[in-house]
């Protein structure tokens, strides 16, 4: 097998988690697109680990599901926030950084 | 001259207190820590801790400062046995007068201490190495003394100044970590700690400024000198990375020195990476046009003044330039002619300064101004060459400047918090007499007034300059030497004019004034004796024979190998130590006799009608340009800052409607025409139809960049993942 | 190497790209439905075969135990989390008409722009490096990936586990109602 099959499918996932982060409106879905994208990363890393024989690839795959826990979590903290004072998690209505 | 021949014996010193010196920032470290976690549950609300840390620090300070001195003094007398019989031999066979005045000044007949550095590497990346160290040698230790004390002081002085204040465990808190950033900086051993303990210093003084952030004026204020820092900072850093490059990848401050010593730098990199230095040096030490932050500053609580201003933040820069000297030694002095820059910048700080005080009515301002000016004396010492005179002012400077800030903060705390001499002050004697003795003495000792310390320091600084017959310093600066004399002059006359305003004359605020408590004055008190017997440590041994002469020269100055080698000391000269006297009690004099009558008119007067300024339009229009202190916060604020919504147009014109018609008017009514071609053609036809034009572009490209700013999350992450698209292709492009 | 042994290669070869093509092909496609459909549920659903799918590609690469983590964190519980999160905005179960943006343009374009560069680099630098996942040599065995969790990566482990802790206080503070 080629290393790059496995690398090709991680930048696919990754384009279509931008894809996503980029044009969903809804807040929840936004998150699910990030997780998307971490999870092409993760691929990458199990990837590069097996082929360096390094099982460090893998730990560090392992300590990314653990942060993307962590991110899940304060992030849906955060949309529901929105959500309890804008009664929408919309996020393109939520834009009080205009400059 | 003599270098060759009296070739001075270095040892290398030796105590517990040098190899482990880190201890001493270390401790009010762990108080700001502590203060942070327990403070607010603690009976005294946290200044225990800070007293207790800081108190500690002292002690180890005191030590430390004894072990050198006694390491000094040890070595010093097992070679002067040797060095007398030298010093005979040599005198036969040179000129015999000038060896008998370079052993006298405590050149090359002493033993120089080597600089004690113990580090070790903190990060290495690439084959740099990063270290991380302490560097013990005297201009340290001097400084971990002063810091110390200054900061002991005032931290009892704090317990009843701030006390009942809403933030009290915050204030202390962070006074404890100002005092451990500035030790940390005192003590660096490389230029990446220095910039590590200038930034702690800038962001600590930040807090503190605000410390009254509710109000508005004092939250700007705190922004100003953060942001002004920020200026001087870039400048640090590009300094910084300059010299680590030159110097053959090192941080190490003692390898820079010599590198820059040796000549293995070249002068044009070394004058780009002291002009960057002098950036920051300039926005941390007030120095001209940079120093618009320091009055300002003013805005914090009053123990925080005189913990920034005698011995925390504004001396920052001066001891970063003692401390890198041959580099600024060599980088500012000017190809071709014996001019140094840092000379010039000193000289009209200290001039430009001094004249700023005449006009403020806040207490504390006067002062700032003062410290603005004496802080250009320092510098200017600096770049004449005199190094150990800037050193010793420093030192004494702390002492006197410490006790006027104490001593302004215990009168406002008698005038209900007002710093208004004017309309809240007068005839304070009668009430605080501990204070207006203190206040007394450290006046005298700022105006150099013998034998108080900053007689000795300034009269050092002045012999320094080699302006007058017979001193023989680093060359002749006859206008520098000019500056000195007028700074010093008005130093004695603004400092009379604000103790008459002060202490003497009828009292013009409401309700009684009540003498402070005893932690305010006993800090007072220490401080005042400090300003009188502080200069007896550097008189000059012509004077007061060698036992007794220059004592804080050899222990302070550093090993021959880091000062640039041709470096002698000016000699003193009496004459001259007599005509700054003089110079200084007639301008005083003359002040206070000018108020004296002044008030003897209206003793109530809180405005003055018939002063100077009302009877001479000459003086009126003086006074006008430094009331407004030189228009620099208007360049800064509307001309600079706000330039791209496009007042640079309204601010030219107010320039010319203010300055230009100020001068005019004057000038008289020959002038008044040729002022008004200048409006009529000149400014309204070119000057302004070309502001416009740059303000409307501004405005426009404003407009344009405001589009950026929507707010919208989905377009901001657009932008990012697009321009790491574009970022990835060129870098493919590229490799 | 004997006939029998080389096709007997050659035929795994074969084998292996054809699970691994499946299940990249699902992967991708279920990727695609999750950010396009405009059902907030059903995104989920589809976001739980692409993480399966992953866990899958874990399993070719030899990680069986962050294929195990994948299924147990992943789906067991931040998909849950997810699917909470739905709940607790209210969101419509059911069809959606203002779940996309008006523009999608503009998104396509980057994820466009960021595909090809990807593809550019990865072509340039990895073009036919082959990569042996399945020989014996590169399984990774699980207890390896523990001795290296506690002994070499033991300072990040446990940072991990304080940020863990602090998302958790974080995640309450935000969302608690006061």
């Amino acid at each position: 097998m080629l290393l790059n099959q496995f690398l090709g499918l991680a930048a696919i996932l990754f384009c279509i988690g931008v894809y996503g982060v980029l044009t969903r409106r809804n807040g929840v879905m936004v998150l699910m697109s990030i997780e998307l994208i971490l999870n092409a990363v993760n691929i990458n890393l199990v990837a590069f680990g097996a082929y360096q024989g390094d099982v460090g690839g893998q730990v560090f795959a392992l300590f990314v599901i653990a942060v993307a826990a962590a991110e899940v979590g304060v992030g849906l903290a955060i949309v529901l926030l929105i959500y309890r004072n804008r009664r929408s998690i919309d996020v393109s209505e939520a834009d009080l950084l205009q400059g | 001259m003599l270098l060759a021949a009296g070739a001075s014996e270095t040892f290398t010193p030796e105590s517990w207190f040098f190899d482990n010196a880190w201890t001493i920032p270390a401790l009010p470290c762990a108080a700001f820590i502590l203060i942070l976690l327990f403070g607010k549950r603690l009976p005294y609300k946290g200044a225990e801790i800070g007293i207790a840390s800081v108190v500690t620090a002292l002690g180890l300070a005191i030590l430390t400062t004894g072990a050198w001195v006694g390491e000094y003094e040890s070595h010093q007398g097992s070679h002067s046995a040797e060095a007398v019989t030298q010093d005979v031999e040599l005198a036969q066979d040179t000129d015999s007068f000038e060896i008998a005045a370079d052993a006298g000044e405590g050149g090359e007949g002493h033993v120089k201490a080597e600089p004690v550095v113990r580090k070790l590497d903190w990060l290495s990346s690439n084959g740099k190495s990063f270290g991380i160290g302490t560097l013990v040698d005297g201009q340290s230790v001097m400084m971990l003394l002063v810091v110390t004390f200054i900061s002991t002081l005032v931290h009892v002085y704090s317990t009843d100044y701030v006390h009942g204040d809403r933030r009290f465990t915050h204030y202390f808190a962070f006074l404890s970590l100002f005092t451990s950033a500035m030790l940390f900086m005192v003590l660096s051993a490389t230029t990446l700690q220095l910039i590590v303990g200038w930034e702690l210093v800038g962001v600590c003084s930040f807090v503190l400024i605000g410390h009254w952030w509710e109000e508005k004026a004092n939250s700007d204020a705190a922004m100003k000198a953060f942001l002004t820092n920020r200026v001087g900072d870039i400048g640090l850093l590009i300094g910084m990375t300059i010299l680590f490059f030159a110097a053959g990848n090192t941080f190490d401050i003692l390898d820079i020195n010599d590198a820059a010593i040796n000549g293995e730098i070249a002068h044009s990199t070394l004058t780009w990476a002291s002009i960057c230095l002098m950036a920051a040096v300039m926005s941390k030490s007030g120095q001209f046009i940079l120093h618009t932050w320091l009055p300002d500053a003013m805005a914090g609580p009053t123990p925080v003044s005189a913990l920034i201003h005698a011995a925390t933040m504004v001396v920052a820069g001066v001891y970063m330039v003692g401390r890198l000297y041959p580099v600024f030694w060599d980088g500012m002095s000017i190809a071709g002619s014996s001019i140094n820059l840092m000379a010039l910048i000193g000289g009209i700080t200290c001039v430009f300064g001094g004249a700023l005080a005449f006009v403020q009515r806040d207490i504390k301002k006067v002062l700032a101004y003062s410290t603005v000016s004496q802080l250009g004396y320092m510098v200017m010492a600096l770049g004449v060459g005199a190094w150990t005179a800037a050193m010793f002012h420093l030192f004494t400077h702390a002492f006197f400047k410490a006790c006027l800030f104490l001593g302004a903060g215990s009168v406002s705390h008698a005038c209900h918090h007002s710093f208004d001499m004017k309309a809240d002050m007068g005839g304070l004697r009668k009430y605080m007499p501990t204070t207006h003795k203190t206040f007394l003495i450290a006046s005298g000792a700022l105006a150099g007034i013998p034998p108080l310390a900053g007689f000795w320091s300034k009269d050092e600084i002045l012999a320094g300059t080699g302006g007058w017959p017979g001193t023989n310093g680093n060359g002749t600066y006859y206008i520098i030497f000019a500056m000195g004399m007028l700074t010093a002059a008005m130093t004695a006359a603004y400092m009379a004019r604000t103790i008459w305003l002060t202490f003497y004359g009828d009292y013009r605020g409401h309700e009684e004034p009540h003498e402070s408590g005893k932690r305010i004055t006993v800090p007072l008190m220490i401080l005042a004796f400090l300003a009188v017997v502080a200069g007896f440590f550097n008189m000059p041994s012509q004077w007061v024979g060698d036992g007794l002469g220059l004592k804080f020269e050899q222990w302070v100055e550093p090993a021959g190998t880091r000062l640039p080698g041709n470096f002698t000391h000016a000699k003193p000269s009496i004459s001259l130590a007599i005509v700054a006297s003089l110079l200084a009690v007639a301008a005083g004099a003359f002040v206070w006799n000018y108020y004296k009558k002044l008030y003897a008119k209206d003793p109530k007067a809180t405005e003055y009608t018939d002063g100077l300024a009302s009877r001479m339009p000459l003086a009126a229009s003086a006074h006008k340009v430094l009331e407004e202190k030189y228009y620099l916060d208007h360049l800064y604020t509307d001309t600079i800052a706000a330039g791209t919504k496009g007042p640079l147009a309204r601010a030219a014109y107010w320039f010319n409607q203010n300055i230009l018609d100020g001068i005019v008017d004057g000038a008289g009514k020959g002038s008044v025409g040729l002022g008004r071609f200048i409006y009529k053609y000149i400014d309204q036809g070119t000057i302004d139809a070309t502001v416009n034009q740059t303000a409307a572009g501004a405005g426009q490209s404003g407009g344009i960049l405001r589009r950026v700013q929507s707010g919208k999350i989905r377009q901001y992450a657009t932008l990012m993942f697009g321009a790491a698209a574009v970022l990835v292709a060129i870098f493919m492009a590229a490799v | 190497m004997s006939q029998l042994a080389m096709l007997a290669a050659e035929t795994q070869e074969i084998a292996t790209n054809f699970f691994f093509y499946t299940i990249a092909i699902v992967s991708v496609l279920s990727a695609l439905k999750m950010v396009t459909t405009d059902n907030v549920v059903h995104s989920a659903l589809w976001l739980l075969i692409v993480l399966a799918s992953v866990a899958a590609v874990y399993v070719f690469l030899g990680a069986e135990f962050a294929a195990a983590t994948q299924i147990l964190v992943y789906i067991g519980a931040i998909l849950v989390l997810l699917l909470f999160g739905v709940m607790l905005t209210r969101a419509q179960i059911g069809h959606e008409d203002d779940l996309n943006h008006p523009q999608p343009m503009q998104g396509l374009m980057v994820a466009v722009i960021l595909f090809a560069t990807m593809v550019y680099a990865l072509a340039d630098a990895f073009g036919t490096t082959r990569l042996d996942a399945l020989s014996e040599q590169r399984v990774e065995r699980t207890d390896a990936v523990a001795d290296a969790i506690f002994s070499t990566y033991i300072v990040p482990f446990e940072a991990i586990s304080v940020l863990l802790l602090a998302a958790l206080i974080g995640a309450i503070v935000v969302a608690r109602r006061d």
